[in-house]
């Protein structure tokens, strides 16, 4: 079963990282990559990214054929979305399970959306 | 999508009619049909919803089990396994279902599990033609359903909505009238309950040991929450809302049976015993409000009171009392006094001391401050309410002033619990039923009325 674990982080918190007015906790950082690392090798963590800052976003709709562009993410919400994994589990329990191991989920929100029709 | 289980009742009443058997045994067989719906529901579906994997169609062959007992049993007499033969019949409605559909390879792989093995018994024709399906046996999957019904990542709202559905077996409708909305509305969260638990893949199981407390813990708190809205519906009110009292404690009673031993269930078990004894004579025959030392405990019902007492005498023995035993424990006081002025309220304040430690939250602060008023007078207990009152928690919660009016009464200050009586009756306006407000303006005008 496939889910996408999505990151969510207080926009000002990834802006602060971007401008350099905080930095990431090391250990943090060493527990993440040793999550990616056992993950990828369990078969669990199938894919994923870090995103740039919210305000890099560039939202666009097609309008009576018009090509809308906008400046800035689609949701003005204070958590923004700020990376995600693609993960391959047993079923949300076990998906549960991994996710609440990323050390983001201590400081940020995770949301486990299931995917649809890739069912193995 | 398939009979509502009213339909199965309809469907259970009209081909009991149209037996050939006298009118003592076609009622005998309606009554035997109708109670093994009530005992047997919840584990022929947990059973084939753990056999089939698919929630929907193991409901729809539920109910055409119950279907076919109506119609066969007064034929052939009551099997005597009737849980058995329920769930022999149901899987072989979901085996000839898969048969229907399983030109696809795919589709016969899903069965497989279902297919008879040479142990087992009277395989596909076990339970039909009126003979037992005593060489059936089937595991009892309740708990799977409960804890998947129960499970987290559900809203509570479709947690409560799953659990009466599948394991009381309650209809769509009733439990759309029990939570006074619409049987459309209900119907949408029900099926999207099931289209979550399918699509995110919620898994069908009694969680491992180390999510085992924290995940009983939530079932509980789905049971409870059933039990009050019942009892917050108050005597009178809808029967199918005042009868989610009794399918709170059925399904605690059957929690406990497959958990045996768990103190906390127990705790729970003996705390709903103990409140639904007093359920009738909370109220006075023209409705209004009685309070707990006004109640007439001659009709408080003994026989719930017998039921709760071994299970909290079995919970108290474990451990460290936990939040069910604990109230179970404040209940039992109550049940236990002859009279109010028998009331042991130095122990119930010591054991809402406890429950405050263990689940710190205003409300439990308050009624402790009622206890400790009872126990070491009203001073006391005003004291502590002026300790909630300046936390500033529960400023817009009536109960708060009107416990406050009340202790200030006591105390011989009439004013001032006057106006806190109109402040309380003002608040409830918005919150409370109607007996309480009429309650709020009755202790008012007593205590105007003795004020001036």
């Amino acid at each position: 079963m496939r889910y996408m674990l999505i990151h969510y982080i207080d926009e000002a918190l990834l802006n602060a990282w971007e401008d350099g007015e905080v930095v990431s906790n090391p250990e943090d950082d060493r527990e993440i990559e040793a999550w990616d690392e056992e993950m990828e090798r369990r078969g669990i963590l199938v894919g994923g990214g870090r995103l740039a800052v919210p305000r890099s976003t560039t939202t666009l709709r097609v309008r009576d054929g018009d090509v809308l562009i906008t400046d800035g993410p689609f949701a003005e919400t204070k958590e923004q979305i700020a990376g995600y994994c693609v993960l391959e589990c047993a079923d949300l329990d076990e998906a549960v399970d991994v996710a609440s191991r990323h050390p983001t989920a201590r400081f940020g929100t995770f949301e486990l959306r299931p995917y649809t029709g890739v069912d193995q | 999508m398939g009979l509502g289980t009213s339909a199965v009742r309809r469907r259970i009443a009209v081909a009991g009619d149209a037996g050939g058997a006298d009118a003592a045994d076609t009622t005998d067989t309606e009554a035997a049909v109708a109670e093994a719906f009530r005992q047997e529901w919840g584990r022929v579906l947990a059973t084939l919803i753990g056999l089939t994997g698919d929630w929907d169609l193991a409901e729809e062959c539920a109910q055409e089990a119950f279907v076919r007992a109506a119609r066969t049993w007064p034929r052939d007499g009551v099997p005597r396994r009737p849980g058995a033969w329920l769930t022999t019949v149901a899987r072989n409605r979901a085996i000839d279902r898969y048969r229907a559909a399983s030109r696809e390879a795919a589709r016969l792989a899903v069965a497989a599990p279902l297919l008879p093995t040479g142990g087992d018994g009277g395989g596909f024709g076990g339970g039909f033609g009126g003979g037992d399906a005593s060489g059936a046996d089937f595991a009892d999957d309740r708990l799977r359903l409960i804890f998947t019904c129960c499970h987290p990542a559900l809203s509570m709202q479709a947690r409560v909505a799953l659990t009466l559905r599948t394991l009381a077996g309650l209809t769509t409708a009733e439990i759309a009238r029990a939570f006074l909305t619409t049987e459309a509305t209900m119907a949408k969260r029900l099926v999207r309950a099931k289209g979550k638990i399918r699509d995110a893949r919620i898994p069908y199981r009694v969680p491992p040991p180390h999510l085992l407390p924290e995940r009983t813990a939530g079932v509980l708190a789905v049971i409870y929450l059933l039990f009050n809205e019942g009892y917050a519906a108050g005597p009178g009110a809808d029967l199918v809302r005042t009868g989610l009292c009794s399918e709170a404690i059925r399904l605690a009673r059957a929690l406990n049976g497959l958990m045996p031993g768990e103190p906390e269930i127990l705790g729970l078990l003996a705390l709903l015993c103990f409140q639904d004894a007093r359920r009738d004579t909370r109220v006075d025959a023209a409705g209004e409000l009685v309070r707990l030392e006004d109640q007439d405990r001659s009709r408080w019902d003994r026989q719930a009171i017998d039921e709760g007492t071994p299970a909290l005498s079995e919970a108290l023995r474990h451990g460290t009392p936990g939040p069910y035993r604990l109230q179970a424990a404040i209940a039992a006081c109550h049940a236990f006094a002859a009279d109010a002025a028998d009331t042991d309220w130095v122990r119930i304040a010591k054991l809402y001391d406890l429950l405050l430690r263990i689940t710190p939250s205003p409300i439990v602060a308050l009624n402790r401050a009622v206890a400790v008023a009872m126990a070491d007078g009203p001073g006391a207990g005003l004291a502590l309410v002026a300790e909630i009152t300046a936390s500033g928690e529960l400023a817009d919660y009536y109960l708060l002033h009107a416990t406050r009016a009340d202790l200030l009464e006591r105390l011989g200050r009439r004013a001032e619990a006057a106006e806190s009586f109109r402040t309380a009756l003002r608040l409830a306006e918005k919150s409370a039923a109607d007996a309480e407000r009429r309650f709020l303006a009755r202790r008012l005008a007593e205590t105007e009325g003795t004020a001036g």
